[in-house]
C-alpha cells in the first residue's frame, strides 16, 4: 500500500492530563475511502485521540500525518479538511438549525455558502425544520444536523465521535446508510462506537483500552487474533448456571443470553472438558460456534485488567 | 498562521447578534442598567436638600449676629440648632449631627461697623458634597444682604460687609452634580461592558459549543473582535440614553463637541471590550468570568476618582488609578461636557486608554487558546 493511500497515518502518539497517562504510544492507519470504527471501553481515550487527530488537543509526543498534513504543525489547515462531529451535541442551542449552518458555512469561507447550506438541508430531510431552534430538536435530529453541519464544507476526512448514541434503530440505521454512502463517494470515515452492530458495519477496526491499541484489522482479523473457542449452551434452567461455569477451569467468559449462554477461553481441550463434564447427565446442550466481536472485545477487556503492571 | 478572514469575521458578528436577540435576560439587562442606575443617581443630581442641622459658636452674642442668623433660618436651608462651644462643635460635626458649624470670631459687632469685614467661618461636612451646593450659595449670597439697611456707611455691592471662609471637611474637592454624569457613564460602561464580554467566550466553553468553535478554521483574533462588534453598538445605544437623560430630564450642561464625546466613548467602550473578552479567555467558567469583572470593578469605582476625589487619594493609589481606563475616562468627558475642552488638552488622556486596550489585547490574544488542553 503506498503512502498516497493512507488518509491517517500516526505513530507513537501520547496524551497525558496531569498525570494520568491517557493515550499510550497510538499508531493508526486509516486508509482512503474507508470506514474505520474506533473501539474501546469508557474512558480509554477515544474522544481524546480523535481530538488530537484534528488539532484540538496538543499531542506530548508522536508524529504523523493526517491528510498529508504535519499533525502536529498543520492543524489549521487540517482544519479546513476535516469534519468532526463530537461526542455531545455543540452546535448553538439558540441558533435556529440554518443560522447553524449559515455559521459553520461563513466559518469555513465557502464561496457557494447560500447553495451548499440549501443542498445539505435537503439531502439530510432537514428542509422543513430549518426555521427550529437547535435546542429544541429532539436526540436523533440533533444528531442529523450536526452531521450536516460536518459535511457542509465537503471535508476529504469525517471523524464521528459516538454519532449515534441515543438515537432510535431506523434512525441509526439511517445514519450508517449515509456513512457508506459518503464511504462510496471517496470520503474517509472514522468513527468511535460502543454498538457491535456498528463495528460490523465498518470496513476495518481499531480497539483500544486505557490509551493503548489493542487490536486492529477487519472484524474476522480482529476476532481471529483473539484465538477464541467459544460454546453455545441450551436448555432449560439456565439461571444460576452462568456464575458456576465461570469458576470452571479454561473457562474466560460467560455471556448470558435470553435463552443460551455464550462460554469461551483460549484453551479449547480444556475448556471442552470442563463444560461436557459439567453439562453431563443434564439436558442442556452445548454447540460450538465462531466466537463473535463482542466476544473477542469482551476478552481482550479481560485480558487487559489481568496484565501486569496495567492501571485499570 | 492563517489569514485574516472577513468573511469569517462578520460571520461571528452575525452570530452574536442573533444569538444577543434570543437571549432576553441579556437585553433587558443592557437597558435596565443604565435606565435604574440613572433613576438611583438622577435623584441625587436633583437633591437640593434644605433644612440641614447647624450648629453655632458664638462668642459674643449680639443683634447683628442674630440678624445674620435669622437670615440663614429664613433661607430654609439651615435648621439653626443651637449655641455650642468649639470643641462641642467639632463633635456634632465628626458625628455628623450637624452639617454646618458656623463661627462668629470675637468683635464681629465692632469690626463689622468700624473694622475689616469680620471673617465668618463656616465649616461644612462634605462627605457628601451634593449636599452643600445649594446652602452655599446662599451664605455667599447672604453676606452681601443682610447688613445692607443696617449699615448705610458701606456700599452694598463692592466689598461684603463680611467676609466668607467656607471649609469644606472631609472631602476638599467636592464634586458638584455635574459630575456625576460622566461618572455614571464611565461606571455603566465599565460593568456592562466588561460583564458581557467576559462571559461571551465562557458561556462558549461551558455549553460545549467552544469545541465546534475551535474546530474551524477561525482565529483567535477574528473571534475575539468579532465577538465585540455587537457590545460596541449596545454601550454606543446606552451612552446615547444616558446623554439624554442628563440633557433633558437633569439639565446636565454640554459644552463641548458631542463627535468628540462620541469619539471618546468609542475607544472607552473598546478598551473595557477587549479586557472584558481577555477575561472571558482566561476564566475557565461563567462565575470565574464574574469574578474577575468584579476584581477590576472595585477599584475602578474606587480609585479612579469616581467615588473619592482623585487628588486626594495618596500618591500609591492615584498610581494605580491612573492606570485604569475609567480614571482617564472621568477627565475626558468631564473636559469635554463641562468645560467645552478641544482634542489637544485631551490628548494626555487618550494614549493611555490606548496603550491598557492594546496591551490588554496582545494578553487576550496570546492566552486564547485554541485547543482544550
Ligand atoms: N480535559 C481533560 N482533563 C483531564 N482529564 C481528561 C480530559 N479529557 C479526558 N480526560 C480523561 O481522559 C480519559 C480518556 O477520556 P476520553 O474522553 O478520551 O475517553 P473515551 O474513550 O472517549 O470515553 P467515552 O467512551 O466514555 O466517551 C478519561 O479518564 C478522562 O477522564
Ligand atoms: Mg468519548
Amino acid at each position: 500500500m503506498s503512502e498516497e493511500d493512507l488518509v491517517i497515518d500516526v505513530r507513537g502518539l501520547n496524551k497525558h492530563f496531569g498525570d494520568k497517562h491517557v493515550v499510550r504510544d497510538l499508531a493508526l492507519q486509516v486508509r482512503r475511502g474507508e470506514i474505520f470504527g474506533f473501539l474501546g471501553p469508557n474512558g480509554s481515550g477515544k474522544t481524546t485521540s480523535i481530538r488530537m487527530l484534528c488539532g484540538l488537543l496538543t499531542p506530548d509526543s508522536g508524529a504523523g500525518q493526517c491528510l498529508g498534513l504535519d499533525v502536529l504543525q498543520d492543524s489549521s489547515a487540517i482544519k479546513r479538511q476535516v469534519g468532526y462531529m463530537t461526542q455531545r451535541f455543540s452546535l448553538w442551542e439558540d441558533l435556529t438549525i440554518r443560522e447553524n449552518l449559515d455559521f459553520v458555512g461563513r466559518m469555513f469561507g465557502m464561496a457557494d455558502r447560500r447553495q451548499a447550506v440549501d443542498n445539505t438541508l435537503r439531502e439530510l430531510g432537514l428542509l422543513e425544520r430549518q426555521q427550529q431552534l437547535a435546542g429544541t430538536l429532539s436526540g436523533g435530529w440533533k444528531q442529523r444536523l450536526a452531521l450536516a453541519s460536518c459535511l457542509l464544507h465537503r471535508p476529504r476526512l469525517l471523524l464521528l465521535d459516538e454519532p449515534t448514541a441515543g438515537v432510535d434503530p431506523k434512525a441509526r440505521r439511517d445514519f450508517w446508510e449515509e456513512i457508506h454512502r459518503l464511504s462510496a463517494a471517496g470520503i474517509t470515515v472514522l468513527v468511535s462506537t460502543h454498538y457491535m452492530d456498528e463495528a460490523e458495519r465498518c470496513h476495518r477496526l481499531a480497539y483500544i483500552a486505557d490509551g493503548e491499541l489493542l487490536a486492529s484489522g477487519t472484524a474476522s482479523e480482529v476476532v481471529a487474533a483473539q484465538q477464541l473457542f467459544t460454546w453455545r449452551i441450551t436448555g432449560p434452567l439456565l439461571q444460576g448456571l452462568a456464575e458456576r461455569l465461570g469458576q470452571l477451569p479454561g473457562v474466560e467468559l460467560v455471556a448470558s443470553f435470553g435463552t443460551a449462554l455464550h462460554v469461551s477461553g483460549q484453551d479449547s481441550t480444556l475448556l471442552q472438558h470442563s463444560l461436557s463434564q459439567a453439562l453431563a447427565g443434564s439436558e442442556l446442550a452445548m454447540q460450538q460456534l465462531e466466537p463473535s466481536l463482542e466476544d473477542a472485545f469482551i476478552h481482550l477487556m479481560h485480558y487487559r485488567r489481568r496484565q501486569p503492571g496495567a492501571t485499570p | 498562521m492563517t489569514r485574516f478572514s472577513w468573511q469569517r469575521w462578520l460571520g461571528i458578528m452575525i452570530k452574536e447578534f442573533t444569538q444577543l436577540r434570543r437571549d432576553r435576560l441579556t437585553f433587558g439587562m443592557i437597558v435596565g442598567i443604565p435606565v435604574v442606575q440613572l433613576m438611583l443617581f438622577g435623584f441625587a443630581i436633583n437633591s437640593d436638600p434644605k433644612h440641614m442641622p447647624t450648629a453655632v459658636v458664638m462668642a459674643e452674642p449680639g443683634p447683628f449676629a442674630r440678624d445674620y442668623l435669622a437670615a440663614m433660618q429664613n433661607s430654609g436651608y439651615f435648621d439653626i440648632a443651637g449655641s455650642v462651644d468649639e470643641r462641642q462643635a467639632e463633635r456634632l460635626l465628626d458625628m455628623g449631627e450637624v452639617q454646618f458649624v458656623v463661627t462668629f470670631p470675637p468683635g464681629f459687632q465692632r469690626d463689622l461697623l468700624r473694622g475689616p469685614p469680620p471673617v465668618l467661618l463656616v465649616q461644612a461636612d462634605a462627605t457628601d458634597p451634593m449636599a452643600l451646593g445649594g446652602a452655599i450659595s446662599v451664605l455667599n449670597h447672604l453676606g452681601r444682604e443682610v447688613f445692607a439697611a443696617d449699615l448705610p456707611g458701606r456700599s452694598v455691592p463692592a466689598t461684603p460687609a463680611v467676609e466668607l471662609r467656607i471649609q469644606k471637611r472631609y472631602n476638599p474637592e467636592g464634586i458638584t452634580a455635574y459630575n456625576v454624569v460622566p461618572g455614571l457613564l464611565g461606571v455603566i460602561l465599565t460593568m456592562t461592558m466588561v460583564l458581557m464580554t467576559g462571559l461571551a467566550m465562557t458561556r462558549e466553553r461551558e455549553r460545549g459549543t467552544f469545541e465546534n468553535l475551535l474546530a474551524t478554521p477561525a482565529t483567535a483574533f477574528e473571534v475575539m473582535t468579532g465577538k465585540i462588534v455587537p457590545y460596541i453598538l449596545i454601550g454606543l445605544l446606552q451612552v446615547t440614553l444616558i446623554l439624554l437623560a442628563a440633557r433633558w430630564v437633569f439639565g446636565v450642561p454640554m459644552l463641548g463637541s458631542l463627535v468628540l464625546l462620541y469619539g471618546v466613548v468609542l475607544l472607552f467602550i473598546c478598551a473595557n471590550l477587549v479586557l472584558g473578552i481577555t477575561f472571558s479567555s482566561l476564566a475557565r467558567n461563567q462565575l470565574q468570568a464574574m469574578q474577575m469583572t468584579f476584581f477590576f470593578f472595585l477599584p475602578s469605582m474606587l480609585l479612579s476618582g469616581f467615588m473619592f476625589p482623585f487628588r486626594g487619594m495618596p500618591a500609591w493609589a492615584q498610581d494605580v488609578g491612573s492606570l485604569l481606563p475609567l480614571t482617564h475616562f472621568l477627565i475626558l468627558v468631564r473636559g469635554i461636557l463641562l468645560k467645552g475642552n478641544a482634542i489637544t488638552l485631551l490628548w494626555p488622556h487618550v494614549w493611555p486608554i490606548v496603550l491598557f486596550m492594546l496591551a490588554v489585547l496582545a494578553v487576550g490574544v496570546k492566552t486564547f487558546r485554541k485547543t482544550l488542553d
